[in-house]
């Protein structure tokens, strides 16, 4: 390992996130795949109006609140204790779920949490689960690995069931379907949903109530739920989801068995501490003073407290704490910033990149650009072509995520450590020097010395007899004619800033 | 290994360089400007429920004959005649229904799918947010009979509304079920449009006492 | 006040009348500027690409150069370029600790701690707003994303701007909006560059401004090749030069 950027010795990286299970990859770079989105006119019609609709009401709301950078880094100083001291206060939740009557288990990968989380449906003999939106079993494709142990999985959030009908994937990560327009909605609905009304129209309170009519049957006769957590509290044992259509509180209240798969950075330690991310994360996320529905528990409840009580809710809970490369994410000390996220989407809404190509240009379930850099902290950077070696450079890094990221995660920094490993990766597993690394080897050089630089810049005046009306004659190489494609070059001066200052001016 | 020693290990292992747990700066405003209870509040609670498409009715005196004939102009208003409600609400409360249900943990889902309306009290409002807290309590109840009929009717006591989230957990038991209502049921996920009344009751009556 | 000037490797090379118009402003405003000879680039280039070990070797460069020029008694350092200023006051000591030098950290945030932006030196620094310049042309101001949230410059180059007389200063919609530059990035995903381009450009049109202008040379450089490709008739003119303007064009 590097010892220049890379992990020293004393911390021990854990393994990568197999990118052959669940979805933190995609099949192609992010240039490719940005190349198509930014062709498709519905998508960057469906985008921009989405993200700048949210991106207002979020303004809206921040706004409200006097003491909103205090928030802030309270936030960020609650999830840098967690990091801290996450052994020990998982620990705490551990013992603190199971004397409440929860069960607790442990998965050091996505294929792991699958084969637990299919055990449990198993052993209840359903046939069938409906799920909350959950940001951790998307990532670790625990639809596809019920349906091959024949277990129907069925997604209950509307964004979710949208992409789920349409055979589609998510592509942000509060509104999975936000690159859906709603008449593409309504055909979905029509074509893919049992029992649909055939005269559905596209008005958003129409295609809100097909899907309620059409899930009420599914959560009355639900035995099994999945969720994910938003937040789990370590000193009480309690869970929390935070949502807004109520398909979470289906879910939460009415099966008998409840599965709860959570990364195990989601950890917090007090009750007293979720006071600072319920008013973070709805302003951040919906842009709401509070979402309509948040929902804690502790284990299992009846409604007198006693064992043999009247039950509320599930009387079956498993919660599954989930690594898949998060620990290879801790044991970065830039890195291990990004598991303070609690996903509320707020950079993905004002990054110009994700408003232009949208979630499935970056492949991972987590887009945008939270997911440029929590994406190959989880999976590893290989230092070639893979595609998600390709995100750390999807951002113009304008800097617009870090200034809403509700528990101030520096994504600009962190997407330049990245490139920095990326690069380092290449050197480590490259014989050669890619050309990139040479010409910036190369300029590197020339600028350590100013004479040279000097040399350098004199002879770039000349290129000024090679540009003609914006082009160069010549064809430029790649990458360098990704510029001259849309842009025109600058024609070089006659005479550089220094020249022009030694012969004005004299050494001095 | 086990999965839970390994996971546990790799933390560890990964925490090798034994980052400092740093002081976290507790200056954000825990309290509210009002106490609990003070008019200021109710009017800001009513504003901000409203604000998210709650129907809001406002009862003088805490006078639970008062407040049964608020929740019976409501549901009859909608034309509802029936609801289920917790053991521990007042009768008064649903004397005005033609057919009350109370819950005694005899109703499945299916049962509660069938009556239109539940009336509950609530353990803590929240101003700011325009939100009441459901504590699976006797004036609660549990969970699912807030949740799968349509309309719910919550009654609120001007003195259990404080301003600011904070102040509301530091009421509330964690080692109870809670429920945290902001509006009736909605969705953002049809292109950002707003929409009430998705899964949940799609109907929220806030009865704000005092 | 003596100055040292910090001209960028692309305004040396590329752009040398940026650095002509900052001379011109502040010596006008009567202050001594001088070019501290061994210099070349801040590194950012590099840094941001992914070679921070060739990028601590031009910090190292950069410190020793200004960490001079202030021993030979400038009292401060002043970049026409945000993005070059944010480079140096926000990365160069976190390259160097990095690199595990802790000593040329502590040298970097000293050289940083006087490094300014011009419309930050001029405004925050000189506390000068006119810098008695007069530009009659109807003018749209870009706020690049350093010189905005990387080095918070906030309204100091529309203070500036607003004090320049005959200038017709027209707001530019969505202005915080990134343009798509973005370094290396405009050529390594230069299609989604130029979609952010494309945006930006139309919001310049909107303003039927004849110029458009910012802090940092490479943004206009982007800007002003999309609105020269697309022979808009726009033209992109540096903060600098305006300022620097006194007879109705730019120097």
């Amino acid at each position: 390992m590097s010892t220049f950027l890379g992990i020293p010795r004393a911390r021990v990286a854990g393994p990568a996130a197999d990118v052959a299970v669940g979805q933190l990859s995609g099949d192609r770079p992010f240039p490719a795949a940005a190349h198509e989105a930014l062709a498709d006119s519905r998508l960057r019609r469906n985008l921009a109006h989405a993200t700048s609709t949210i991106r207002a009401k979020r303004a809206a709301v921040v706004e409200e609140v006097p003491d909103w950078e205090a928030l802030r880094d309270a936030g960020s100083a609650i999830k840098a204790d967690v990091m801290a001291r996450l052994p020990e206060l998982l620990e705490e939740l551990e013992a603190n779920v199971q004397s409440r009557g929860g069960v607790v288990h442990w998965a050091r990968d996505a294929a792991e949490a699958n084969a637990i989380v299919t055990r449990l449906v198993r052993a209840t003999g359903a046939k069938e689960v409906v799920k909350v939106k959950s940001m951790a079993t998307q990532e670790i494709g625990l639809n596809e690995a019920l349906e091959a142990a024949g277990i129907q999985a069925h997604e209950t959030d509307l964004a979710e069931l949208i992409v789920q009908l349409g055979h589609d994937k998510p592509s942000h990560i509060l509104v999975p379907a936000i690159h859906r327009g709603r008449a593409e909605i309504r055909d979905i609905f029509a074509r893919q949903m049992p029992g649909v009304d055939p005269a559905l129209t596209d008005e958003p309170r129409v295609l809100a109530a097909a899907a309620r009519k059409y899930l009420r049957e599914v959560f009355l006769r639900a035995e099994v739920a999945v969720s994910g957590a938003n937040f789990a509290v370590a000193d009480t044992g309690t869970l929390t989801v935070v949502e807004s259509e109520g398909n979470g509180r289906m879910c939460l209240t009415l099966p008998r068995t409840l599965i709860t798969v959570m990364g195990i950075e989601k950890v917090v330690p007090t009750w007293a501490d979720l006071e600072v991310f319920l008013q973070l994360l709805p302003r951040s996320s919906t842009g709401e003073r509070m979402n309509p529905y948040t929902s804690t528990w502790t284990g299992v409840h009846t409604v007198d407290g006693s064992a043999d009580g009247v039950p509320d809710g599930p009387q079956e809970f498993h919660l599954v704490l989930l690594d898949n490369g998060r620990t290879r994410a801790l044991a970065d000390e830039l890195g291990r910033t990004a598991l303070h996220c609690i996903r509320c989407s707020a950079c993905l809404n004002v990054c110009p990149v994700y408003e232009r190509t949208g979630g499935h240009a970056y492949g991972s379930v987590y887009p945008g650009p939270i997911g440029a850099v929590l994406t190959p902290l989880l999976t590893g950077l290989t230092g070639g072509h893979d595609p998600n070696d390709s995100l750390p450079y999807a951002s113009s890094l304008c800097g617009a995520c870090y200034d809403v990221c509700p528990v101030k995660i520096n994504l600009p920094d962190l997407l330049v450590q990245l490139r920095a490993q990326h690069t380092e990766a290449h050197t480590e597993s490259h014989r050669l020097p890619s050309a990139e690394a040479t010409a910036m080897k190369a300029a590197a050089w020339t600028m350590a010395d100013a004479g040279r630089f000097a040399k350098a810049g004199r002879a770039a005046t000349l290129a000024r007899h090679v540009i003609r009306r914006g082009r160069p004659v010549l064809p430029l190489p790649p990458p360098l004619n990704g510029w001259t494609a849309s842009r025109d070059a600058p024609t070089p001066p006659a005479e550089t800033f220094r020249d022009w200052w030694t012969r004005t001016r004299g050494t001095r | 290994m086990t999965a839970r020693e390994e996971v546990l290990g790799r933390i560890r292992s990964a925490l090798g360089d034994r980052p400092a747990a740093p002081p976290i700066p507790r200056e954000c405003l825990r309290g509210g400007v009002h106490s609990p209870g003070s008019p200021e509040l109710a009017l800001q609670l009513v504003d901000r429920l409203e604000d998210y498409r709650a129907t809001v009715v406002r009862v003088g005196a805490a006078d639970d004959g008062d407040i049964g004939r608020a929740v019976g102009d409501a549901l009859a208003s909608r034309e509802i005649g029936q609801a289920v409600t917790p053991r521990g609400t007042p009768r008064e409360w649903t004397g005005w229904l033609a057919d009350v249900v109370v819950d005694e943990g005899q109703l499945s889902a299916r049962d509660l799918d069938a009556i239109p309306a539940v009336v509950t009290g609530a353990v803590v409002a929240i101003a700011e947010t325009g939100t009441i807290v459901l504590d699976g309590g006797p004036l609660c109840g549990r969970r699912a009979i807030t949740l799968v009929p349509d309309t719910h009717v919550c009654v609120v006591r001007a003195r259990d509304i404080v301003q600011t989230v904070p102040e509301a957990l530091a009421r509330l038991d964690p080692q109870r079920p809670l429920t945290f209502v902001s509006g009736p049921s909605a969705t953002s996920d049809i292109e950002l449009d707003r929409v009430e009344g998705v899964h949940g009751p799609r109907t929220l009556v806030v009865v704000v006492v005092g | 006040m003596r100055i040292a000037l910090f001209v960028t490797c692309l305004g040396d090379v590329l752009f040398p009348d940026v650095g002509r118009a900052t001379v011109q402003v502040l010596e006008r405003l009567g202050h001594e500027v001088v070019f501290p000879q061994a210099q070349t680039c801040c590194g950012q280039m590099h840094t941001n690409t992914g070679y921070q070990r060739d990028a601590v070797g031009l910090v190292r460069h950069h410190v020793e150069v200004f960490e001079e020029a202030l021993a030979d008694g400038s009292e401060a350092i002043v970049a026409p370029s945000g993005s070059c200023a944010g480079s140096v006051r926000h990365q160069h000591a976190m390259l160097a600790r990095r690199a595990g030098d802790e000593v040329l950290a502590m040298r970097a945030e000293a050289v940083a701690a006087r490094t300014f932006e011009l419309s930050q030196l001029l405004v925050e620094v000189l506390g000068v707003t006119d810098v008695g310049a007069s530009y009659p042309h109807r003018v749209t101001y870009h706020p690049t994303c350093h010189s905005l949230r990387l080095l918070g410059v906030g309204d100091a180059p529309l203070r500036l701007l607003r004090a320049v007389r005959g200038i017709d200063l027209v707001e530019l919609p969505a202005a915080d909006s990134c343009c798509g530059f973005g370094g290396t990035f405009a050529v390594k995903n230069a299609e989604t560059s130029t979609a952010m381009l494309a945006d930006k450009m139309s919001a310049v049109l909107t303003t039927r401004a004849e110029v458009v202008t910012a802090g940092d040379a490479s943004c206009l450089m982007h800007i002003g090749g999309g609105l020269s490709r697309l022979r808009t008739g726009v033209r992109p003119v540096h903060l600098a030069e305006i300022l620097a303007s006194t007879h109705g064009r730019a120097a």
